[in-house]
């Protein structure tokens, strides 16, 4: 994380995190000499190993206070989402075929949700309002008493905005509707109490908290009971809800991957927040950028920013020295824009010209104090060389120019 | 997005970035594309007495290829004749940056930037015979 190697500045800790070396050194042992598997009841290499897994299985849990009973030992948040939403779709579906979830989920939520709409199922995909959170009575009015699930991220990954679960909660519980919520970008962020949260279904994932990748957990209320049709059938671990060998040296690094969260979160994320702030204030000296999303109901680490009149490629090619996302994803043919940024009512130009930045545990204020002066520098020389800056700055009207369309 | 050399070139040091003011003599504007498509294109030329590019500017809203295709056409057109400069086509802009398949669009429109802005100049001062101060103000 150097700025003196060959590698950019990683500026993309939502995307993944490095695993904390404290975590690598915990789970090496069960790579090597403890290699057991935690099914084998006949020898200690088993039982080592089943301990280790229940141990870990505890630490999760008490991030989010819950029982450990209501883990499930999952490869990552999308299986997760997959096992809660098809899952819980298909084990209700006697009572009703209604499924609501937001424009703006992970594709982990609204694939699965495409799926069920081939096997019958309707789903209705809320707006969110353009500050990116979800309007409760237009969630409210969004409910029919069909309705069997609903799905709601936590804190959205581009954006970073926190969507109001407790109150979502109250509501889907009163109406005995299942409540599933994607966590993936909230363990380490904000304060998970499942004792107090009316959800029935939330998704985890290591790598985004300093754990490996590959591995993840779906939690699954006991009080009241929701249940759940396994998707991968098997041996019968996990109580039958997700067969398949548990790998031990992953779930040892999850559990503490979130034993670390759980005791440094408080004072990590007040560091990481004056971090970002630092970066905000410094972006925010240039003119025509754009906070995308509320900046209030945020994770302390995310910034999106779009940067006006300058085309979205360019500015990836620009910020070549540092390793972020862009709204804009150039695979082929067509720049597609980010769907969130869409479904935020932002225009294409300025959902193609958006950055993330996600700040962690190894940025140094240098690092963000390097960006900013890239980030200008970059921008100034782009904005230099766009006739749009150009026309704008001579005051003219761009919605107003008859553009020959190609 | 691999990138040739040549258009990574252009892209970092980018030639003759800028603005001519529009009714300075000789001077003639070219503006194509729009925001919405991703790619907005504006090339000036400077033309002298004799219809000879003396000098051109660029200023592109665009990807890596849309402003290397820019760039090296305002090389391209210096020195030629207005004629001479009406036949740079797009495949040439192509196979010198190396575009790929999917960046052809930007050396369409780079050529079409030169077609407007020496249309652009017709209109202004008539025809390249006719290019003598006088009868260009007539020409307005």
């Amino acid at each position: 994380m150097t700025t003196d190697t060959k590698y950019p500045i990683y500026l993309d800790y939502s995307a993944t995190t490095p695993v904390d070396p404290r975590v690598v050194e915990k789970m090496i042992p069960w790579l090597t000499h403890q290699f057991g598997n935690p099914a084998s009841r006949s020898h200690a290499y088993g039982w080592d190993a089943e301990a280790a897994v229940e141990n870990a299985r505890a630490e999760v849990a008490k991030l989010v206070n819950c029982d450990p009973k209501e883990i499930v030992w999952t490869s990552g948040a999308t299986e997760s989402d997959n096992l809660a939403i098809k899952g819980a779709a298909h084990f209700y579906k006697t009572k009703g075929k209604h499924l609501i979830t937001v424009k703006t989920e992970h594709k982990a939520v609204l694939d699965p949700m495409r799926e069920l709409e081939r096997e019958g199922f309707e789903v209705t995909y809320l707006d969110p309002e353009p500050d990116g959170l979800v309007d409760l009575e237009k969630f409210k009015a969004a409910l029919r008493p069909d309705t069997i699930l609903v799905s709601i991220m936590f804190v959205n990954n581009e954006i970073g905005v926190i969507q109001p679960i407790a109150e979502i909660g109250e509501i889907t519980r009163a109406k005995g509707i299942v409540f599933h919520v994607d966590a993936a970008q909230a363990t380490g962020k904000v304060e998970i109490d499942l004792a107090k949260l009316k959800v029935d279904l939330m998704s985890f994932s290591a790598h985004k908290t300093y754990g490996p990748k590959g591995i993840g957990a779906l939690y699954v209320r006991r009080k009241p009971r929701v249940r759940l049709e396994a998707q991968m059938h098997g041996g019968g671990h996990e109580k039958g809800l997700r067969s398949g060998t548990l790998p031990t040296h992953q779930i040892v690094g999850m559990g503490e991957a979130f034993r670390i969260a759980r005791l440094e979160m408080a004072t990590e994320n007040e560091r990481i927040r004056m971090l970002r702030d630092k970066l905000l204030a410094g972006v925010q000296d240039l003119e025509e950028v754009y906070v995308n999303g509320d900046l209030e109901h945020r994770v302390p680490h995310n910034l999106n920013v779009s940067f006006n009149f300058v085309e979205g490629e360019s500015l990836i090619m620009a910020m070549k020295e540092l390793a972020v996302s862009s709204g804009s994803a150039c695979t082929s043919a067509s720049l597609e824009p980010s769907y969130v940024l869409r479904a935020l009512g932002r225009n294409d130009e300025l959902a193609h010209s958006s950055i993330r930045f996600t700040i962690g545990r190894f940025t140094r204020p240098e690092d963000i104090d390097f960006a900013v002066k890239l980030i200008k520098e970059r921008i100034g020389k782009l904005r230099e060389m766009s006739p749009l800056w150009e026309m704008f700055k001579e005051g003219i009207d761009l919605n107003s120019v008859q553009w020959a369309a190609h | 997005m691999a990138y040739s050399e040549k258009v990574i070139d252009h892209y970092e040091n980018p030639r003759n970035v800028g603005s001519f003011a529009k009714d300075e003599e000789g001077v003639a504007t070219g503006m194509v594309g729009a925001p919405a498509c991703g790619d907005v294109m504006k090339l000036q030329i400077k033309v002298n007495k004799d219809g000879v590019i003396e000098d051109a500017r660029f200023k592109t809203y665009g990807c890596g290829s849309a402003i290397a295709s820019s760039s090296l056409v305002t090389e391209w057109v210096k020195g030629k004749t207005v004629d001479e400069a009406g036949s740079i086509k797009n495949t040439q802009i192509a196979e010198e940056l190396a575009l790929p398949p999917v960046k052809i669009h930007c050396s369409i429109l780079a050529e079409d930037a030169i077609k407007a802005a020496l249309a652009d100049y017709r209109k202004k001062y008539g025809t390249e015979e006719a290019a003598q101060p006088a009868q260009r103000q007539a020409a307005d």
